[in-house]
């Protein structure tokens, strides 16, 4: 059976079908998840789509964290499920502790559109498993907020644990070690700012996000007893 | 006892501040010279029922770490005035 995976909708989400259109690509099952739902109705694995959750108010992510449905995003991350946060989801995940450090302003104070290079730097987690190490993929990225930081200790661990999933080859917003991406402990919680769903299709100019976005299939099966 | 309460954060020292950048930029246009430093942070009003002013700015703490700051890139400063008080 295919994996099924559930793609959580916030008021003010805006990349959800992009996400559901590329796993449906990739041969994989997708659907969409409500923000206001207790229960994750059994998917294999979780994305927080890109967006505007709750309008940003206070900071991105801030208030989607309280949603009813993160209650079970965190029961179903603790029990080893893959949930993969992308741009704001991944602002969503610093805020609800799921992922350490915070998202702040582009340094360039400049609103950010445009494909950029990463590198994958650990084939060990929820969006890596199939990607090998040191390749390069180009990504886009579309965000004000993705100018990641930590407290010096948080990205001592992140290092030293190999939690750095992605990193910029030329940083375009100023992120402490040029992250793009990172995973928790258990490494099945990945955040990242570019956008591998809008790199899926030759049309889009890219399809370096597939090798990502199958990664989290292949997890999701293994998950799925 | 009902406390009226001023919660003030704004992004660290170190921590980039696109609009406060901008605003500095822009008063030179508009003659005002000499400013710097200029930080665009928030401020939350509002009351709180609490035993005595101790309890209520340990609640107004615990609210600043736990939500209305982020403590990775922000600081608060909190002011407590007891309300009604004779």
């Amino acid at each position: 059976m295919a994996s099924r995976v559930g793609v959580v909708v916030f008021p003010g989400s805006n990349c959800e079908f992009d996400v559901v259109e590329a796993v449906r690509g990739l041969g994989g099952q997708a659907e969409l998840l409500w923000h206001g739902d207790a229960s994750l109705g059994g998917v294999d694995a979780v994305v927080l789509p890109g967006g505007f959750a709750h309008g940003d108010y206070l900071r991105p992510g801030a208030i989607a964290r309280f949603s009813p449905i993160m209650r079970a995003v965190d029961a179903f991350a603790s029990d080893g499920g893959p949930v993969i946060g992308i741009c704001n989801g991944f602002q969503v995940l610093c805020e609800s502790g799921l992922l350490p450090g915070a998202l702040q302003k582009n340094a360039g104070l400049k609103f950010l559109c445009k494909p950029v290079t990463v590198r994958v730097e650990t084939d060990t987690t929820a969006l890596t498993v199939d990607v090998r190490v040191g390749r390069e993929l180009r990504i886009p990225i579309n965000h004000f907020e993705g100018n990641y930081t930590c407290l010096p200790d948080t990205l001592a661990e992140l290092r030293a644990d190999d939690r750095i999933v992605l990193r910029y080859t030329d940083n375009p917003n100023g992120s402490v070690d040029d992250i793009a991406g990172i995973c928790s402990a258990g490494r099945n919680v990945v955040g990242l700012m570019p956008h591998p769903e809008r790199a899926c299709h030759p049309l889009l100019g890219s399809t370096d996000g597939t090798p990502l976005l199958r990664s989290l299939l292949v997890r999701a099966g293994a998950v799925a007893a | 006892m009902r406390f009226a309460v001023l919660v003030e954060t704004r992004l660290r020292d170190g921590v980039a501040d696109p609009q406060g950048a901008t605003i500095e930029r822009s008063l030179p246009a508009l003659g005002f010279d000499g400013v710097s430093g200029v930080r665009v942070g928030k401020a939350f009003r509002f009351t709180i029922e609490s035993g005595d002013a101790a309890a209520a700015r340990a609640e107004v703490e615990d609210m600043c770490k736990r939500f209305l700051a982020n403590p990775v890139i922000e600081d608060a400063t909190i002011s407590i005035e007891r309300q009604g008080a004779t």
